[in-house]
């Protein structure tokens, strides 16, 4: 890395406060779906950016799931070089402004920065999130020169963050790249799931239209084992990556679930995002406005649930069987959440749901407390005896997890999975199946945005050995070769 | 182009027939699979069964009943417009087998439906008779095609102006008293006619299989919203469906759920209504929505 200019010393980097995010109002924002962080300044960022120590190790970057080269982008930040800064991560990270935004950066490049015990660390995902911004909004977004055809053809099925990155990856190679998406917009979870007052949808679009700019052929509303048979897929294609996420939902098999009001957390997410149903009666797909909404679970789906019911304009409940440390939502999020006005059930969980017409108006919970560690290594919230209690609700939403996407794989009868569904990879994402290639939620479970696009990138690697009849990465014979 | 629209033209009254352009999806179909359709850019996702297809020419049938806001606005598309998107073949293909004799029964957009269902069991080497209900004589529709495909039509409505007079069950004991042995049933229709039917079937145990319609939002196992208990088993009509065992379905969850956002379907159609209508300009409907 080049010299520092700044000429800060270690102390003066220490003393320099970390950067305030300005926020929407809390107030004003409970009852809108405008981002609630609105971004840093540039002055803001180029101040924070100076906090980074450059520590030989770099924590950071073996903290976060791609490596993303932080100490050096941080230094373009602070000489003011934004749009460089952007291209400088997207060598690693194709969806910054994506991940600036989403990913849980207090577990992963932040958490593990030398400043975060003592000072909070450098404000990574903020910057991130900057310069991806600057860039959208000030540059031309260059699409690189057209690469010389391969002649080889690539499937990529499903365009949540896993397949966009196969796909980005790919027809920089050279090589035909079609895109299969079963609904009607491209983006996977970040058009369906994540609200728009977290991850504006604009984003996402940019980034599908810069992959089609270069030539990614997005064909929407392919559901592949149905529209369109693997096999066909096989036959036509020269590889295939199946990217299509872990969207099936789970219900709690408790009583009253089939009561109108119990929606699954993709039911309601998907009403709201995709359908655009806080829009309704302008648009179809309604999503009435609960007087009470309670969730179940604790992660950021969960969290997303219940700020939406806020929105639509009732109280809004999460009730989790844990404890407060225990949530598995980013903390950004469930500070936010508090701050709208959410209440928080801790160490409660449902017994039953409880329906008067075909319709919810309670439900019953018990109380938990912590118990031994479990496998997970948490402590296991178990039932206190006797402390069941009724909340008066007239919406549920079930947040508790997701399986695997079942409608592909049950066609491919041959296809190895393991005994959760999920399909069985290699360490470079390969399938039991010749030419195919898996990653993402499919193949770890509901996971992150920025560890689908880590196992988007390994399959891509892989996939470009493959079609130029190179080693496979990782494998002695490629070692040799590279030594 | 994939949504063009070739035909769209009232059969009976609120029955209509929809052409649409679509050759993959004609290429794929297969009996008792349905398809969604986004009528424009703010439209819902809504399933229609398959109700005929040409692979040659690669176009789509769908028999649809003006029923609220979606319905209604497929109605206003004129041929050489598009519908926004069309997504299929979606669920699963109703098993087709050689049983014997087969009954399959419809009722509103039923009659349209049965066409391929029908069409599959008699090449499958069945007798096929059909039991069109409908509440009176002239909004009996597609008794000429189906004719090409069955044995027999039996013709039943409820005012008695034709045929049996009165419902499905009324149907069977007249094939019960002439002697006839059913062994597989097939109903497509309105929740209410196909419960109707199903418990018909009961006394004389036959097989049934009824085509659901739940409500869907995404129709690939995502969303959960068409969840249904069979023989006490959460399924999900769109993915595990839309066919299921008559006798094994739990009809009160079915229409429970489907009657779970009545108040907001008649409000947007309400609300589409008046907007046709022009009594809502553009600026007073964003304002209304929020
Ligand atoms: C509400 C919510 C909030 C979240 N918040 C965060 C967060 O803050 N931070 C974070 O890091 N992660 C978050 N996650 C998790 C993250 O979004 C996922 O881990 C990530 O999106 C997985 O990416 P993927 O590419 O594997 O699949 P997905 O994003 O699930 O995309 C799969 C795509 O494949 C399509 N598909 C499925 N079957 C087929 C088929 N047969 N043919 C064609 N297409 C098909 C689907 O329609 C979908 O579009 C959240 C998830 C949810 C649901
Ligand atoms: C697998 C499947 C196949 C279908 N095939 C056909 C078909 O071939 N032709 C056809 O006309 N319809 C079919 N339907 C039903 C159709 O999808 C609905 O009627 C549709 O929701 C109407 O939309 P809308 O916006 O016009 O009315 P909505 O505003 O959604 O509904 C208006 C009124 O109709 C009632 N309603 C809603 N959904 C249904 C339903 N599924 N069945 C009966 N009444 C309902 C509502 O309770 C409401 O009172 C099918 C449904 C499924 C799930
Ligand atoms: S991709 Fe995520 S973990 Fe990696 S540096 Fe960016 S915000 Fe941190
Ligand atoms: S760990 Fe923190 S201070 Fe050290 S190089 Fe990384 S960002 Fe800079
Ligand atoms: S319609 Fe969403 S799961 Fe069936």
């Amino acid at each position: 890395m080049s010299k520092r200019r700044d000429g800060l010393t270690a102390k003066e980097r220490m003393a320099i406060p970390r950067a305030k995010m300005p926020e929407q109002d809390a107030q004003a924002r409970a009852s809108n779906f405008e981002e609630v962080p609105l971004g840093l300044t540039p002055e803001q960022a180029m101040e924070e950016s100076k906090r980074c120590l450059e520590c030989r190790k770099q924590p950071c970057v073996h903290g976060c799931p791609v490596g993303v080269q932080i100490p050096e982008f941080l230094d373009l930040v602070g000489q003011g070089k934004f749009v460089e800064a952007a291209r400088l991560i997207k060598e690693t990270n194709i969806l910054p402004a994506v991940t600036g935004r989403v990913c849980p950066q207090e577990d992963q490049c932040e958490g593990d920065c030398t400043l975060f015990k003592k000072y909070g660390g450098v404000s990574i995902g903020a910057l991130e999130r900057f310069v991806a911004d600057y860039e959208r909004n000030n540059s031309i977004v260059e699409i690189p020169p057209k690469p010389k055809p391969s002649g080889k053809k690539v499937a990529v099925i499903g365009s949540g963050p896993s397949g966009l990155t196969v796909a980005g990856d790919l027809i920089l190679e050279g090589h035909e790249v079609t895109m299969f998406e079963a609904l009607h917009e491209a983006g996977g979870v970040l058009v369906y799931g994540i609200p728009e007052f977290r991850l504006p949808k604009e984003i996402v679009k940019a980034e599908v239209n810069y992959l089609a700019k270069q030539g990614v052929d997005i064909q929407l509303h392919k559901v592949v084992g149905m529209s369109i048979a693997m096999n066909e897929l096989l036959e036509e294609y020269d590889s295939v990556y199946i990217g299509v996420g872990a969207g099936l939902p789970t219900f709690m098999r408790i009583k009253g679930e089939e009561l109108n009001g119990v929606f699954s957390a993709n039911e309601y997410l998907t009403r709201a995002n995709l359908m655009k149903g806080y829009l309704f009666p302008e648009y179809d797909s309604p999503l009435p406005p609960g007087k009470h909404t309670c969730v179940i679970g604790g992660g950021n789906v969960a969290m997303d649930a219940a700020r939406v019911a806020r929105r639509l304009g009732g109280e809004s409940t999460i009730v989790y069987r844990r404890a407060r440390e225990q949530l598995p939502a980013r903390g950004e999020e469930v500070h936010h959440a508090e701050e709208e006005g959410i209440d928080f059930q801790l160490l409660t969980n449902p017994v039953r749901i409880i329906g008067q017409d075909g319709k919810v108006v309670g439900m019953e919970c018990i109380r938990m407390e912590l118990g031994e560690p479990d496998d997970s290594g948490r402590r296991r919230p178990i039932p206190i005896e006797g402390s069941n209690f009724e909340i008066e609700c007239d919406q549920v939403v079930i947040s508790i997890g997701a399986g695997p996407n079942p409608l592909l794989i049950q066609t491919m009868p041959d296809l190895e999975i393991n005994r959760w569904g999920y399909i069985e990879v290699d360490k470079n994402n390969r399938t039991n199946i010749e030419k195919v290639w898996a990653g993402g939620d499919i193949v770890t479970g509901a996971a992150t945005v920025i560890l689908a696009m880590g196992a988007g990138r390994i399959a891509a690697r892989s996939i470009q050995a493959y079609l130029t009849g190179q080693p496979q990465p990782g494998t002695e014979e490629q070692q040799e070769e590279a030594s | 182009m994939t949504g063009k629209i070739l035909v769209n033209e009232q059969v009976v009254p609120n029955v209509h027939r929809l052409v649409l352009d679509a050759p993959m999806i004609a290429r794929r179909a297969q009996p008792g699979q349905f398809i969604m359709i986004i009528p424009d850019a703010e439209g819902e996702r809504v399933p229609f069964t398959l109700s005929d297809w040409d692979i040659e020419a690669g176009t789509i049938t769908i028999y649809y009943q003006e029923a609220g806001v979606s319905t209604m606005k497929l109605t206003a598309l004129k041929p050489g417009e598009s519908v926004h998107v069309v997504v299929g073949p979606l669920g699963r293909p109703t098993k087709i087998e050689k049983h014997g004799t087969v009954l399959v029964g419809g009722g509103c957009y039923g009659l349209g439906a049965i066409y391929p269902l029908a069409k599959a069991f008699k090449e499958a080497g069945n007798k096929v008779i059909a039991m069109l209900e409908a509440r009176t004589t002239y909004i009996v529709y597609n008794e000429e095609r189906l004719s090409e495909v069955t044995d027999e039509i039996i013709v039943v409505t409820a005012d008695g102006s034709r045929g049996v007079r009165g419902h499905i069950k009324d149907g069977m004991k007249v094939l019960s008293d002439r002697g006839e042995k059913i062994d597989h049933s097939h109903f497509v229709g309105c929740t209410f006619m196909m419960m109707l039917s199903a418990e018909a079937t009961k006394p004389y145990g036959i097989p049934t299989i009824v085509s659901l319609n739940t409500l869907m939002v995404d129709g690939t196992g995502m969303c959960g919203v068409c969840r249904v208990l069979v023989d006490g088993n959460t399924k999900f009509a769109c993915v595990d469906g839309p066919d299921f065992d008559g006798h094994m379905v739990n009809w009160d969850m079915v229409f429970a759920r489907k009657r779970g956002y009545e108040g907001e379907e008649n409000l947007a159609y309400q609300f589409h209504k008046c907007r046709v209508d022009g009594a809502i300009s553009q600026n007073a409907k964003s304002q209304e929505a929020v």
